[in-house]
């Protein structure tokens, strides 16, 4: 008996994000009626605009897809108790070394995405561990590291790309790749009905399975989460604190490359210069809802993702401008980095709610003493 | 004498546990009134329920005779109450004025002039001894805490609870503390004092409540009771305050040291040509006052400091330059001084921090994967073997436990994986005597198992107690090696302050 009441007592991650969101929501239909607009229709069209059609479903999916990895990306490091805030950076990289072999590799399909995906991989691992090797080796804080990588990325990008990936028209835009040499796959365009979507949400639903795997189940995961919740403790375990930093700031940036790959040669097909992009940051709010949660980060990216497909769909059929995506975006991010407060709401109602079925309960005991009383 | 506060019939409950159960305390002007109970017995929820952090479920509180709600800490203190925490809640690079009238500073203007006159008066009434104008971070930890006295002083507190204060102090700083509450009492305060220190409550409390298990037990006048009957009525059974250990019988040689240099946070030797063996089959204790490199010499052999020079010797093999692993790998366990800082995972389930050394390999895990059955088996084994309780039992987090069952399960731990060596530092600080009893035995058998123990302790009672040879460090040196039936505490108090029995009283 006591095992159930436990156990409805307790607020959980889920609740806090499920309110978190309708909060977000909420504020988003206030914003709508002030201006005028009907939030009914509003949203209507919002999801809509997401949801509508099998190709609007592929180009929700297709966007969730870059969400996940860089969420997956900046979840992962908070494991180990550090802010990836260099996603964009690590998808850039990741994005140009991917488009370098999308331009120049040519080899059997299923061979050639392996090493596709593996130079996207590679290219974000690399920026990911060069902050991880400078908080390890000199205390570098890893948000200042990752913010100049970030640069680092955004420049290289800008001077390689009219360099050596330049399109026969446009100084500002790299070469559009070969359909064949990107993620796009004829069966996948055919279903979602020439949507966006691409190879690259496989390879996101891979990371979120495998990355799940590594925090629950293997000695890496476990040795990872001790440095990130009590570093003092890990070291005095005898686990090496410096090397799981750099470790998971390397598996961190790589997950954000293989954003930048999915970003790149599947979602478009070619970079421009001179843009950071903006999943980079945000990943940290899919990071934030889900959790810091592998399948927390499937779901909110999903979600996320219909938000920004349907908001142009919304824009198009009603007054409301896009923008008003982006607020309720950033309201549910208000609310879920005020989760105390959820998680104290909650556990006061369900406290609430088991005295009631307490009293109840005790006060169908006493009739019942009563009753025989009387016989 | 009447009640200046009055908790009649109070009842908490917490999921799965009732911490309070109709407990009354009452507490008249101008005592001294200890609450003594074991770990996890209910006295820090009986208190939180004072000030204002929790509510209570049931019954009523009464300060000066009329009925009061609490519901914040700053409720509590408008009602004259106040709280020196175990753990203190000062800003470092604060000055002892600003610290103190942090939160108080009145209007725009700060007038750091009067407010320091101010306390430098409340200091010298009640004999605190404070600079108001020094920096937290250049004070002891016996200063800071009378600073946090101090700020209840100023905000005018009549009843100050006191929550473990000597938990943290060295032995004069304690009789210090002991004189000022006596000192509070003169003047009008009234005190209460959570402990599970018998000799305190002997020393400097009027009347004792005690409760066990959230029920209250009896409210005993101290003058006339033995600490074995309060230890008895707190524990339930009647204690063994003397350790039962046979003779050590030392054998082969387990950890050896050979002029071992360790500098300290400042950059300075705080370990400074150490020589010392362990045998197997002994405790060798060593007796300091805290800060004279005890902290430094651990670390340097666990690992977890550099050696400037010498050499380290476990079990044969030099381990000088070892990672930590590799000493624990050879037989090194180690019961940490902070528990919660370097001890445990706080937010992190049991069974986790029971195999936090041990994950790595075979049969913990195979090839990298965790075996997550036998994690859950074997610390469901050492939970049991070793009494810890807790709410969820392995799946229960680690900050969730009281700090008696979290020094338990660390004990448990390290004594599990049966070490050459076991480092124990201050192991039962801030225990109750029954946890106390527990560990200590635990240390002498996994001594009589033929393993080897250092002890590093700041109590000279446990020194004395437990070790078969005592050293005696001072200023990073090891004064002298002793056998404790060959000497008194005396003659090793006078070492811990640097004073060779040779070369007499300088």
């Amino acid at each position: 008996m006591s095992d159930i009441e436990n156990k409805e007592l307790k607020s959980n991650a889920f609740l806090v994000a499920i309110s978190a969101v309708l909060l977000g929501l909420l504020a988003g239909a206030v914003l709508m009626a002030t201006i005028g607009s009907n939030p009914f229709t509003g949203f209507w069209y919002l999801f809509r605009g997401g949801l509508m059609n099998i190709e609007r479903i592929g180009n929700t999916l297709a966007t969730a897809t870059n969400l996940m990895l860089v969420g997956l990306s900046v979840a992962f490091a908070f494991k180990t108790g550090l802010f990836n805030i260099g996603a964009s950076g690590q998808m850039l990289v990741g994005g140009l070394c991917a488009t370098i072999v999308a331009h120049n590799v040519f080899l059997p399909r299923p061979l050639y995405l392996a090493v596709l995906i593996l130079s996207g991989l590679l290219g974000g691992a690399i920026w990911g561990v060069i902050p991880g090797f400078l908080k390890a080796k000199f205390n570098v804080h890893e948000v200042v590291a990752t913010i100049m990588m970030n640069w680092i990325a955004y420049w290289s990008v800008y001077y390689f790309v009219p360099a050596y990936l330049k399109g026969p028209s446009l100084e500002t835009e790299s070469a559009s790749i070969a359909i064949s040499q990107t993620l796009r796959s004829p069966w996948l365009t055919k279903i979602f009905k020439g949507s966006y979507m691409n190879l690259g949400f496989f390879v996101a639903i891979a990371s979120v399975i495998i990355i799940k795997f590594i925090l629950d189940k293997t000695t890496l995961g476990f040795e990872l989460k001790a440095v990130g919740s009590n570093r003092e403790c890990a070291e005095y375990a005898g686990i090496k604190v410096n090397k799981n930093v750099i470790l998971s700031m390397m598996i961190a940036g790589g997950l954000a490359g293989l954003a930048g790959l999915s970003f790149y040669t599947g979602y478009s097909r070619n970079m421009q210069i001179g843009v950071l992009p903006s999943q980079g940051f945000d990943g940290i709010a899919v990071a934030l809802l889900g959790a810091s949660n592998p399948l927390g980060v499937f779901f909110s990216s999903l979600f996320f993702g219909v938000l920004q497909s349907g908001k142009g769909f919304m824009n198009a059929m009603t007054k409301v401008p896009p923008e008003i995506a982006d607020t309720i975006i950033a309201v549910i991010i208000y609310f879920t980095a005020t989760s105390v407060m959820f998680k104290r709401i909650w556990e006061a109602l369900f406290k609430k709610v088991s005295r009631g079925k307490k009293d109840k309960r005790a006060k169908a005991a006493a009739e019942l003493q009563s009753s025989k009383e009387v016989e | 004498m009447s009640h200046v506060i009055e908790m009649l019939n109070i009842r908490k409950e917490f999921p799965g546990i009732v911490a309070n159960d109709d407990v009354t305390l009452q507490v008249k002007q101008g005592e001294i009134h200890a609450i003594l109970g074991e770990n996890g017995a209910g006295k820090s929820t009986l208190m939180s329920i004072l000030f204002g952090l929790y509510h209570a479920d049931k019954g009523k509180i009464l300060v000066k005779g009329k009925e009061v709600s609490i519901n914040s800490p700053n409720d509590a203190n408008d009602l004259g109450i106040g709280m020196v925490h175990q753990h203190f809640q000062l800003v470092h690079n604060f000055t002892v004025t600003e610290n103190i009238i942090l939160g108080k500073e009145g209007r725009f203007f700060l007038d750091r002039r009067t407010a320091s006159k101010h306390i430098k008066d409340l200091s010298e009434r009640y004999g605190l001894n404070i600079d108001p104008d020094m920096k937290i971070e250049d004070i002891t930890i016996g200063m800071q805490q009378r600073v946090e006295i101090l700020k209840m002083l100023y905000r005018d507190a009549e009843i100050l609870i006191f929550d473990e204060p000597t938990a943290v102090l060295t032995p004069q700083e304690i009789i210090d503390l002991m004189q000022i509450m006596r000192n509070l009492v003169d003047e009008g305060k009234s005190v209460i004092l959570i402990t599970h220190k018998l000799n305190e409550i002997k020393d400097v409390a009027d009347r004792c409540t005690i409760i066990r298990r959230g029920k209250l037990i009896g409210v005993v006048d101290v003058k006339t009771t033995t600490q074995a009957e309060m230890a008895s009525m707190m524990v339930g059974r009647p204690v063994n305050f003397t350790v039962d250990k046979k003779p050590a019988q030392p054998g082969r040689v387990i950890l050896e040291l050979y002029d071992l240099e360790v500098m300290n946070n400042k950059k300075m030797l705080g370990v400074k040509g150490i020589n010392l063996s362990v045998k197997s089959g002994e405790i060798v204790g060593i007796a300091g006052v805290d800060g004279n490199g005890q902290t430094e010499l651990v670390e340097a052999i666990t690992g977890l400091r550099a050696v400037q020079g010498g050499t380290i010797v476990l079990d044969g093999n030099d381990i000088t330059h070892a990672s930590v692993r590799k000493r624990n790998e050879i037989g090194l366990g180690h019961i940490p001084e902070d528990r919660q800082k370097r001890g445990l995972v706080m937010e992190s389930s049991l069974f986790n921090n029971i195999a936090i050394k041990e994950f790595y390999h075979p049969p913990f895990s195979k090839r990298g994967i965790l075996d997550a059955g036998y994690l859950e088996q074997y610390a469901q084994d050492v939970i049991t073997q070793f009494d810890v309780r807790s709410g969820e039992g392995i799946y229960s987090l680690a900050g969730k436990l009281s700090g008696g069952n979290q020094q338990k399960l660390i004990v448990g731990r390290e004594v599990v994986s049966d070490p050459e060596l076991l480092i124990a530092v201050q192991p039962t600080r801030g225990l109750d005597v029954g946890a106390i009893e527990y560990i200590h035995s635990q240390l002498v058998a996994h001594r009589d198992k033929g393993h080897a123990v250092l002890l590093i302790s700041f109590e000279l009672d446990e020194i004395f107690n437990l070790s078969d040879r005592i050293a005696v460090m001072y200023s990073g040196e090891i004064i002298d090696i002793v056998k404790p039936e060959e000497t008194d505490e005396g003659a090793v108090g006078l070492m811990m302050a640097g004073v060779k029995e040779k070369d007499g009283i300088r």
